[in-house]
């Protein structure tokens, strides 16, 4: 099943490829991945895309963790969340019918047109993997001359972001009582 | 107070309680070499000039493994980076804290194909706890710092930090921090209380309970905690090949080593269990064979400080992420608990009853052959005259099986090897930094022909520093364990595996200043030993072995526990 895990880490030189590396040693996919930085200094975020069974999941979270100066590890698959993914298309746009053609797709498929030359467009969508998928089924009969896709990013859903602290706070507090114990 | 790269490495070093550095120089350290002649006898600090740059990480190993302490190693960049590489490899494989210190070239030229440049922290990426290059001068105290803390701290492991030329020539102020933390480094060591209480329940009601100790309980100091768990919930219990030691060889209550190499009536108790602990041990195929068919009828505790060993190999029913000492700490007082409401342990002794039946019907043993010295004769008689109190490194193949079945260690700490990697040239510099570590005590090399050979330029270091290591030579003129496997396996084809040409050993250890002495007749073993053991110095004792003698019991890779080969 496919999955989409989203890494916080420290942002130092090398850093990618520690996360890719450890992918390759294990002998984990990646489908897609994307890295920016957040709002935090020195602190940028992944978001891959795996597939695999349960169990390799399960170790890809668990050995991603482990990575020294990765701070968090999320398994966005596992709550509510959103999920998009831009592409770019340099698409035939001969004069006349295509032209029509290509410029009714992007406005069904909300896309915006960012290039024109005399007989091609660069397209730019953003969505969902089945969204970009069709757009690009649909315009493959055309011509498609040139395409980038940014993999997709995800975010938790709001309401499943409070649950969370609500667990986490709660986390605390046992960590606490815990602790006196000690 | 400003100073230079080079000597705020060896302050650092001092903060540290580093005693000593095993390594080796070249162009990229020439600063930090020049910083040790001058300063490092008033820091404290004591250099070890080994002849090859794996040897350096062998013997911080076998230092560290001997004490708990980090090691620490010193090699130059380029070819000394990568001569380093297996030893880093197999601390990272044993779980072992090393910081390595590598010598890298200019800033200005990295990436350049300098000379004697290679890119070390990628190469050791995927070996490495973790690695650092140190760009600045200002970068560097803090570096070490985090480098040592994040060595010995969680799971243990090596850590290398790569040090330009420039950076340890460059002057700044030198103060060290006195704390660290890590915002994205934080080891579990307090295990969940609510799964500590059902394992304990699980520990209580379990009719065959196997306890399974692994190198994780010595990195974590868990002897006594490991022990009185056994002794208070009367659990028959097994050591890994890393946790040999870990539970005293001599209990009534161990099964001695459990897997491949294991005891017939230790993995007939594991395979027959139906609860078996885990505690800092990872179910690795060498322990497990076949894992469908491994303790098929046992719930599974499992106690690691390194969450993604748990599952990784077995399902676990009982997962406790922390360290060993702690949790065991934590397992001792809910037991505490669980027996003041009036809770009774499950009667065993039919369960010991059956494992002693399976010791009875097939105990360790070998066959005697006139003249001929078995290997297995060596390790008892080494275990007679040290009265198992010897600190032990073995290299790899036979001898390494052997000495884990018969010698018996009863402490944790005194049973060096290379188990994860099986690493050959391990065993004889591993005990250099025994020797070096525990200078009164008999530190002694098991090593066989081939791995020996692989590291015996380190002749020379225990020379030149008089380190009394012992080296114990089973010499049976083959890669035995490619033997014997290529015996079993293969149809007895020996491909490569005879050691045709081979030096006189006596001889050799003799042209480097070394006392040497052999045994070539059953009669001469214990004297022999005896003599060697107590020779002041350096000595290379020779046993001139059967050649094709194998290891018993066998569990074939892949096979399952229950299927091994007895004889």
């Amino acid at each position: 099943m496919k999955h989409t895990i989203s890494v916080h880490v420290e942002n130092e030189f090398g850093m990618l490829t520690r996360v890719a590396g450890l992918f390759s040693a294990r002998g984990y996919q990646v489908d897609t991945i994307c890295v920016a930085p957040t709002l935090e200094p020195g602190v940028s975020r992944m978001t891959l895309t795996t597939h695999g069974n349960d169990h390799v999941i399960q170790q890809i979270l668990q050995q991603t963790r482990k990575l020294i100066k990765v701070r968090k590890v999320v398994d966005m698959t596992a709550s509510p969340h959103v999920e998009r993914e831009m592409v770019m298309l340099t698409v035939n746009a001969h004069m006349g019918e295509q032209r029509q053609e290509v410029l009714s797709l992007v406005e069904i498929f909300r896309a915006r047109v960012v290039d024109v030359s005399e007989d091609a467009f660069i397209l730019e969508l953003t969505g969902n993997f089945d969204k970009i998928e069709a757009f690009i089924g649909l315009l493959k009969p055309i011509g498609i001359l040139d395409i980038v896709r940014t993999g997709p990013v995800a975010m938790t859903r709001v309401a499943a972001v409070r649950a969370q602290q609500l667990a986490d706070e709660e986390e605390e507090f046992s960590e606490l009582t815990l602790n006196e114990k000690v | 107070m400003k100073m230079r790269g080079a000597r705020i490495l060896l302050e650092a070093l001092r903060c540290e309680g580093v005693k000593h550095v095993f390594g080796y120089p070249g162009g990229a350290v020439l600063h930090i070499y020049d910083e040790i002649v001058q300063t490092s006898e008033e820091l404290g600090i004591t250099h070890y000039l080994v002849r090859h740059e794996q040897g350096s990480l062998f013997a911080a190993a076998g230092y560290s493994q001997a004490t708990g302490k980090t090691g620490v190693a010193l090699v130059t960049s380029g070819p000394g980076g990568t001569n380093a590489v297996t030893g880093i490899a197999n601390a990272f494989m044993d779980s072992i804290p090393i910081v390595v210190f590598t010598g890298q070239v200019p800033t200005h030229l990295i990436g350049n194909d300098a000379f004697q440049e290679a890119d070390l922290t990628g190469i050791t990426r995927s070996c490495t706890k973790h690695n650092y290059l140190v760009k600045k001068v200002e970068d560097l105290a803090p570096t070490i710092k985090e480098a040592f803390y994040v060595a010995s701290s969680g799971r243990p492991g090596p850590v290398l930090v790569d040090l330009p030329k420039d950076v340890t020539a460059q002057v700044c102020d030198f103060s060290y921090p006195e704390t660290i933390e890590l915002e994205s480094y934080k080891p579990q060591v307090y295990g969940n209380p609510k799964q500590v209480r059902r394992a304990v329940q699980a520990m209580i009601e379990a009719e065959r309970p196997v306890l399974y100790i692994g190198g994780g309980a010595i990195a974590a100091g868990a002897y006594d905690e490991v022990r009185q768990l056994a002794e208070r919930l009367d659990l028959p219990t097994t050591c890994t090949l890393m946790g040999l030691g870990g539970f005293p060889a001599n209990h009534p209550l161990s099964l001695g080593m459990l897997g491949m190499h294991g005891g017939y009536w230790t993995n007939m108790a594991v395979n027959n269990c139906d609860l078996l602990i885990s505690i800092g041990a990872r179910f690795d195929d060498r322990v497990t064979g076949k894992l469908s068919d491994f303790a098929v009828g046992a719930k599974f505790i499992h106690v690691d400080i390194d969450p993604s060993c748990i599952g990784k190999n077995v399902r676990c029913d009982f997962p406790v992420i922390g360290d060993a000492k702690t949790v065991g700490r934590q397992m001792l007082q809910e037991l505490d608990a669980q027996l003041s409401d009036g809770v009774k342990i499950a009667p065993r002794d039919a369960w010991h009853e059956q494992i002693a039946e399976w010791r009875r019907q097939h105990p360790f043993s070998f066959k005697e052959d006139g003249d001929i010295i078995k290997p297995q004769q060596v390790i008892h008689e080494l275990r007679r005259i040290t009265g198992g109190k010897a600190y032990v490194s073995a290299d790899v193949g036979q001898h390494q099986m052997w000495t884990a079945q018969l010698y018996g260690f009863d402490q944790p700490r005194q049973w060096l090897n290379s188990g994860g990697l099986g690493a050959m040239g391990y065993g004889f510099p591993a005990a250099i930094g025994a020797a070096v570590a525990h200078p009164d005590e008999l530190c002694v090399a098991v090593v066989g022909d081939g791995g020996f050979q692989m590291s015996l330029n380190e002749l020379a270091t225990v020379r030149q520093y008089n380190i009394p290591v012992k080296i114990l030579l089973i010499n049976n003129g083959y890669l035995g364990m490619v033997r014997q496997w290529q015996e079993q396996f293969y149809e007895h084809r020996y491909s490569h595996s005879d050691m045709e040409v081979a030096p006189d050993f006596v001889r050799l250890a003799e042209a480097y200043g070394v006392t040497a002495l052999r045994a070539t007749r059953k009669d001469e073993v214990a004297h022999t030993l005896e003599k060697g053991l107590n020779l002041p110095g350096p000595v290379l004792i020779e046993m001139k072995v059967a050649r094709e003698e194998n290891v018993f019991p066998i569990v074939p890779a892949g096979a399952a526990l229950k299927d091994m080969i007895l004889a």
